[in-house]
């Protein structure tokens, strides 16, 4: 076997700070990774299928799942009753009037919620029995926008409230009203950030069994944290937090934030546990984790900026409407307040007024994604920088180094309060110019340029904050409800760490790896410390809520790993240390200051021969505690609960010191784009981030990396869509919502930058994951906007959207007409046409109110029934080629103007989704027969509209096609069998 | 013409990774949920079930497909490998496994099983081949760690060890 | 995402397939390499009753020249057939499209029948097979008929072939000396389905491009040897008679552009190709 060459291996030296390979490959590249899907279940554990709304917003009538109980395999069932029974609302940090069980009650929400869970014997069974659930709607109007969403008139989502905004809150820090008024210059943008979300590749995934012994629940999901959360579960099941047992396995494949929206399902897995009297396990599929499992939160920008010629900013201004979609799911809104005390970014700007709007709309409910509030804070900042340069005519990195924060001047204390450790960022960005070719790069601009091509240049520099106050959230409240609820501030990390009686080294700890080699970098730690070898010192970080430590703060979150775990294991390694250092002072004989611990060994300074091993010291703290130096524990094993006093409570005045360390990125890129295309070709990115110490460079540069790639995900392609009309999910599928591979990653060009570590973590160390979800979409976005001379761009940078920016008018055809633009915001289906039936209107009419003959026209129609006056039940099978579906639907007429016109209303629903369109048919004498013209409007909703992308509008076009070639027949004339009347059937301008 | 029923359950046997399991599946039941769940071969995953993200990638008579786009009882007497049969024979890594180790070309490790039997289809039909090929190669494999330039240089580097290997 | 209960039938000969076929009528369905049959139905879209099972047949595995075609049978995969060391040779229109057609281990199992029979709007193969004026022959237990292509797809996944017909081959015309071919494609990432695909073919005297992604099925035209405006305007008539609609992918309007600006390409390349 060939062999790589291994120089970060060397037996010595600190490993801290190495390339050091991971431990965790070695069961991942055989394939023995423990993924929750991988672990042994009980024996006669049930699986889980959820049947969700096909609908936006609407009122459930009636579920009537006696057919699903009643297939052979099926355990149990539960919907919204059972979850009102059984369960409390899980709660968020504020009043609301939000009444969430994760089951769907008396009303659906957004696409995807769900409305029945089944616990089957196996999840084909279980899908089998989803399909015979029947649910009744009453459709509602749904509201998309969050902007919209906070009119008056905008449907009402949660009603017992008053309006679909749950917060409000102004905050003013510095006289940001003075500065305007005493600035010279004033300037106002508002952005829009899409959602979109890291999906990771390992979906969802609980166990769940009800608990007898302690009425509460064992459950093993792979839920990243923070473990605050496991409060509001256990609140929720009511049960004593203790009772709720929660494990998380040794990989979880990915998270990127997701996987914190995991909670409410481990509540409803639990319910139904008990329900079933066994065991369940849920393994959430693809379109399931696309339509509903998490988003960060799409946001709506106003922001305004006061400057004096020389760009120099005083003060800004930001409205921000946080759309969270139906429901606040905790710790949400989390992600604006994570930002606030960096509201003003990586600049000295001492005034600042900041508007929190938190919106409630019909949309998948958000979570933390990767960047958890930053790519939406920080485009909005970036851009006013780009736009104010591009207003003065001042280049726009030497705007960006006018404003930014001095070396001297830190710690900074942001005027929203982060109290920001350490950084040089003008430094960084020197650095990064020169190292990335900056000025290479507008050598190549202005030759494109000069070649007529559209070429542009973006800067974007970021604060990176990581490890995150638990305090901030509280910022959300008052200062007098803060007061009555009590301070919240801190987060505590824990690692313990032990030697056992042969001396080798154990450490477990809280921080709920999704990947990113943290059993790797705390040997690296830990190893240092003991004077061992990191594959001397295991590390285990599956978890156990009965049996390890951990606090609120524990998972896998806002960069917490490096800042917070590490100093952790470090604070429990130096204890280990400390305690071995003295016990072996006495054995050796000399002052606990001069033990030194190198390759195993624990010895004197001046004298290393004077040395015991380091397992024979171990073995003494076991083995003898009557031979430990006075009044010390016997065995070998240190917890550290480490905090960091930096972290404190949000001020009266609203300032939070949101997080504790915070890093700097600077990127620049040169992008071109292809007029003919829209394309935007990304010519070079370069990207630095001084994340003070390194601890292990093949394991950041990995993060950093790896968040580049998900950032040009965001930037140029990803966004869950809706139609903003019927509120319909559109991207359910991983060919709608499209995510980067490997052709499509622009190189990246990384720098290095000068480290400056921050102060107050033990190691020096920042978070590092998040950078590039900060800085790519705007950097991007700038480098757009500048080759379009554009102010206003959002991302994703798709060519339609940015073809449609550079050209507003079309070659128009010669010959035929060009079809009328759509009306309204064109998402509905479309159409108009005409047709002429060789009948006389009179025949035509009674066609259509004869419930026999319309049997014989509705496409697929088995049976259909009179219900009423102009009222009609139909049980249908539509579809096109191979792709077809039983839809139970309801046809009313409407306008009746015999026989001349007639309104055909009505909806279809079946396990395809559902559908809902009227089309108006008017009859006129032509020609010895009927010239029937008939105009429609279609929505669809449900799966077909999330999954049939590039399909739905010709498949439902093709069936209204056959409606009316059936018409036709059914008049007794001849249907041409094919494409012949097809011109006929003009297309609408959709 | 052999014909199942759908609430059958039928024996299925084939070789995987060189040795011979069998196992029951009705007829609707996927590959990748008969390797995992009836023969308890888990190093194999699943992502999205509709074949885009390659996850699910095992081989078949020396081809990589997707094994959620078969049925278990079309694997009937096939030869499969999945990454549980990489390793060499004293359990060492590959070559390509090696070339990840050292690369850091994994994090989460999800998506790595389909990788690695994706780029050994392609190594072994390709074995000298430009980063511009590897990354075509990979364009089938969705990866949401790494910053797929990892895997790229595995691959390169995979491609060279085992060039010389077999010089 | 698991498929709905079906009876499953491996057919050892065409015989046998089409005889279950004519037995199960509406309720049957084939699967070849299942690769785009498998994500509907684990999707739930679709409820066969039967699939029978044809990608195991060697009766239809094969490439072979005849009568100055290509045909391929229907159990052949993608891959098969762009691994055959005569397809540059022969069909160069396909050679040049392979590539865009998902991913190697998609064409490993997915066959060129299938594509074809599935009838995506976007789909590569059946573009090609239109521009070349290519063949698709189906076979029921009552006999075998001949379709050409532009009659066999009739719209979205909708092609004239009976419940209880198969697809037993397609026969893609041989290119001949003096042609050019050239294809161009507009996908949001390698291996998706074309936003737009234009196929075009051009020799002595004449031009014939197609147009997948923007109607429902790939649309042809024949135009002499247009160049400058009056291409352009051809094209751009071409664009508006497709019309094309929004889809979350990518607006009508930037459909017509890609139709215009790639048709131009294509011509371009093809007519280089063909020295004219
Ligand atoms: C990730 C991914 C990406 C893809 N990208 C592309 C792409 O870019 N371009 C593209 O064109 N395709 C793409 N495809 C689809 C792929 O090319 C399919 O293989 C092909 O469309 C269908 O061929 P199949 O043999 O797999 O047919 P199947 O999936 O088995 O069948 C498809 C349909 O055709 C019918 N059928 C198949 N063969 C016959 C026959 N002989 N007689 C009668 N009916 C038959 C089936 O009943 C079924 O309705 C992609 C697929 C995937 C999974
Ligand atoms: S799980 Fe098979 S391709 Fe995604
Ligand atoms: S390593 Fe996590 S998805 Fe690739």
């Amino acid at each position: 076997m060939p062999q790589f060459a291994v120089p970060e291996h060397a037996e010595e030296g600190k490993f801290v700070g190495r390339r050091i390979t991971r431990v965790e490959n070695i069961t991942l590249l055989k394939g023995k990774g423990q993924f929750v899907d991988d672990l042994p279940t009980k024996k006669g554990t049930a699986e889980v299928a959820i049947l969700r709304s096909p609908h936006a917003h609407a009122e459930v009538v009636s579920i009537d799942y006696s057919d699903a109980l009643a297939l052979p395999g099926v355990f149990a069932v539960i919907t919204g009753e059972d979850m009102l029974a059984e369960t409390d609302p899980m709660i968020v940090g504020f009043e609301n009037p939000i009444d969430y069980r994760g089951v769907a009650l008396d009303k659906v929400r957004y696409v995807g919620e769900p409305v029945a869970v089944i616990a089957a014997r196996d999840r084909y069974t279980a899908e089998d029995a989803m399909d015979l659930v029947k649910v009744e709607y009453k459709v509602l109007k749904p509201v998309i926008d969050p902007v919209e969403a906070a009119k008056p008139e905008a449907p009402l989502i949660h009603t017992k409230g008053d309006s679909n905004c749950v917060s409000r809150r102004t905050f003013t820090h510095g006289e940001p009203d003075d500065a305007f008024a005493a600035a010279k210059r004033t300037n106002e943008i508002t952005i829009r950030y899409p959602r979109n979300s890291i999906t990771p590749m390992e979906t969802y995934a609980v166990i769940a069994e009800h608990m007898e012994e302690t009425g509460g629940f064992d459950v093993t999901s792979n839920f990243q944290g923070p473990f605050s959360v496991h409060t509001v579960m256990a609140m929720a099941l009511r049960i004593r937090t203790s009772a709720l047992r929660h494990h998380s396995p040794t990989n979880s494949g990915g998270s990127f934030g997701s996987k914190l929206t995991i909670f409410p399902y481990v509540v409803v897995m639990c319910v139904l546990a008990r329900k079933a009297g066994r065991p369940v396990k849920w393994i959430e599929d693809r379109l399931e984790h696309l339509s509903s499992a998490n988003s960060a939160p799409n946001r709506v920008t106003r922001i305004e900026a006061a400057y004096d010629d020389d760009g120099i900013v005083s003060a800004l201004r930001m409205e921000h409407w946080d759309d969270h979609g139906a429901y606040l799911r905790a710790p949400m809104p989390a992600p604006i307040y994570r930002m606030h005390g960096v509201s003003t970014n990586g600049y000295d700007i001492r005034h600042l007024e900041v508007v929190n709007n938190i919106m409630i709309t019909n949309k998948c409910p958000t979570g933390a994604v990767r960047g958890f509030g930053g790519p939406q804070l920080y485009f909005a900042v970036e851009r006013m920088m780009q736009v104010i340069a591009t207003e003065l005519g001042i280049d726009p990195l030497e705007m960006l180094r006018r404003n930014l924060i001095k070396a001297e001047q830190f710690p900074y204390k942001a005027i929203a309060g982060a109290l920001i450790d350490s950084g040089d960022y003008h430094r960084t960005v020197d650095e990064t110019v020169d190292q990335g070719g900056l000025e290479e790069l507008k050598k190549r601009r202005d030759a494109a340029r000069a070649e007529g091509k559209l070429y542009g240049i973006g800067y974007a520099a970021c604060v990176e904050p990581s490890q995150s106050n638990m305090g901030y959230i509280s910022t959300l409240k008052t200062g007098l409800e803060r007061e009555r609820a009590g301070p919240k501030d801190g987060a505590v990390a824990t690692v313990t760490v032990s030697v056992d009686a042969l001396g080798s080294v154990n450490v477990i700890g809280d921080s709920v790896p999704q990947g990113q080699g943290h059993q790797t970098t705390l040997s690296q730690i830990v190893a240092d410390e003991l004077g061992l070898r990191p594959h001397d010192v295991v590390v285990t970080l599956d978890t156990d809520t009965a049996k390890d430590g951990w606090s609120i703060a524990a998972g896998n979150y806002s960069c917490r790993f490096a800042p917070a775990s590490c100093s952790a294991a470090h604070e429990a390694a130096v204890k280990v240390r400390t305690k071995m250092a003295r016990i072996a002072a006495t054995t050796l004989n000399v002052g606990v200051d001069e033990i030194e611990f190198t390759k195993g060994k624990i010895h004197a300074k001046s004298n290393p021969d004077n040395a015991v091993p380091f397992y024979r010291v171990g073995g003494l703290a076991h083995w003898s505690p009557s031979s430990l130096p006075d009044e010390m524990d016997p065995g070998l094993r240190e917890t550290s609960h480490w905090n960091a006093p930096e972290l404190t409570p949000t001020t009266a005045n609203d300032e939070i010191n949101t997080s504790l360390a915070y890093g700097f990125g600077f990127d620049f890129c040169g992008v071109e784009i292809d007029p003919k295309t829209g394309q935007v070709r990304v010519d070079k990115y370069v990207s630095a981030h001084d994340c003070g110490t390194i601890l292990n460079p093949g394991l950041a540069e990995g993060q950093i990396r790896g968040s580049y790639v998900a950032a040009i995900g965001a930037t140029l392609m990803e966004e869950f869509k809706y139609n903003e009309e019927d509120g319909s999910f559109l991207s359910g599928t991983f060919a709608e919502y499209l995510v980067p591979t490997a052709p499509e990653v622009p190189e990246l060009t990384l720098i290095h930058p000068t480290p400056n570590p921050s102060p107050y973590t033990r190691l020096g160390a920042k978070g590092i994951a998040e950078g590039n979800q900060y800085t790519t979409p705007v950097c991007m976005a700038n480098a757009v906007a500048d080759a379009l001379g554009r102010k206003d761009v959002s991302t994703p940078l798709t060519p339609s959207k940015v073809f449609e920016w550079l050209h507003d008018t079309e070659m128009q055809p010669k010959g035929a007409t060009p079809p009328a633009p759509a009306k309204g915001k064109g998402q509905a289906i479309e159409g108009v046409g005409e047709t002429l039936v060789p009948a006389s209107p009179q025949e035509v009419w009674n066609i259509l109110l004869d419930p026999e003959k319309m049997a014989n026209v509705i496409p697929g129609c088995h049976e259909l029934t009179e219900v009423g006056s102009n009222a009609y039940e139909a049980v249908v099978t539509l579809g096109v080629g191979p792709v077809k579906g039983k839809f139970d639907a309801k046809i009313n007429l409407t306008d009746l103007d015999e026989p001349k016109s007639v309104t055909l209303s009505g909806t279809a629903q079946g396990t395809l989704g559902s559908s809902s369109g009227s089309g108006s048919v008017t009859l006129e004498a032509a020609d010895g027969g009927t010239r029937v013209s008939y105009t429609y409007e279609v929505h669809l909703s449900g799966k077909v509209a999330a999954v049939g992308g590039r399909m739905v509008r010709g498949a439902a076009r093709h069936l209204i096609d056959r409606f009316f070639k059936a018409l036709v027949r059914q008049a007794g004339g001849e249907d041409d069998g094919g494409g012949g009347k097809r011109g006929l059937f003009r297309r609408g301008g959709s | 013409m052999t014909k199942m029923e759908r609430a059958g359950r039928y024996p299925v046997e084939f070789n995987l990774n060189g040795e011979p399991v069998d196992g029951f599946a009705s007829p609707r039941m996927l590959l990748s949920d008969f390797l995992r769940h009836e023969i308890g071969a888990t190093g194999t995953h699943v992502g999205c079930e509709h074949g885009v993200c390659g996850v699910c990638t095992v081989k078949v008579d020396g081809k990589a497909v997707r094994s959620c786009l078969m049925f278990a009882v079309q694997a009937e007497g096939a030869e499969i490998e999945t990454i549980e049969g990489m390793a060499e024979a004293d359990g060492s890594f590959s070559a390509l496994q090696e070339a990840f180790h050292q690369n850091f070309a994994l994090q989460c490790g999800y998506c790595t099983p389909g990788v690695l039997m994706s780029l050994s289809e392609f190594l072994g039909r390709n074995p000298d081949p430009t980063e511009d090929e590897v990354k075509v190669a990979l364009s089938g494999n969705i990866c949401r760690c790494t910053g797929y330039h990892e895997i790229v240089q595995a691959a390169m580097d995979a491609a060279k060890a085992i060039r010389e290997g077999a010089a | 995402m698991k498929p709905p209960p079906f009876d499953y039938l491996r057919a050892n000969s065409v015989d046998e397939a089409v005889a279950m076929l004519a037995e199960q009528g509406d309720d049957a369905r084939i699967i070849a390499g299942g690769q785009s049959l498998v994500p509907m139905l684990n999707m739930r879209l679709m409820r066969p009753e039967v699939l029978v099972d044809i990608g195991k047949l060697e009766e239809t595995r094969y490439i072979r020249k005849s009568h100055g075609s290509v045909e391929i049978g229907a159990s052949t995969t993608q891959g098969e057939v762009m691994d055959w060391d005569e397809l540059d040779a022969t069909l160069p229109l396909v050679a040049k499209a392979f590539p865009h057609i998902g991913h190697f281990q998609t064409r490993n199992r997915g066959t060129v029948c299938g594509s074809i029979t599935h009838a995506d709007p976007s789909s590569e193969l059946p573009l090609c097979l239109a521009v070349l004026g290519g063949e698709v022959t189906l076979q029921s237990s009552q006999g075998a008929r001949t379709v050409s292509a532009g009659d066999f797809q009739q719209g979205l996944l909708t092609v004239d072939k009976e419940a209880d017909e198969m697809t037993v081959m397609v026969s893609f015309p041989v290119a001949q000396s003096g042609e050019g071919y050239a294809f161009q494609e507009f996908a949001h990432r390698h291996g998706d389905f074309a936003v737009v695909a234009v196929a075009a073919k051009v020799t002595g005297d004449s031009i014939r491009l197609g147009v997948g992604g923007v109607a429902d099925r790939p649309e042809v035209r024949q135009w002499g040897l247009l160049e400058g405006d009056a291409l352009d305007d051809a094209l751009n008539e071409f664009a508006w008679e497709m019309g094309g609609s929004d889809d979350i992918h990518a607006s009508a309007r930037h459909r017509r552009e890609l139709v215009r600006h790639l048709g131009r390409e294509a011509v371009a390349d093809a007519r280089q190709e063909a020295g004219i």
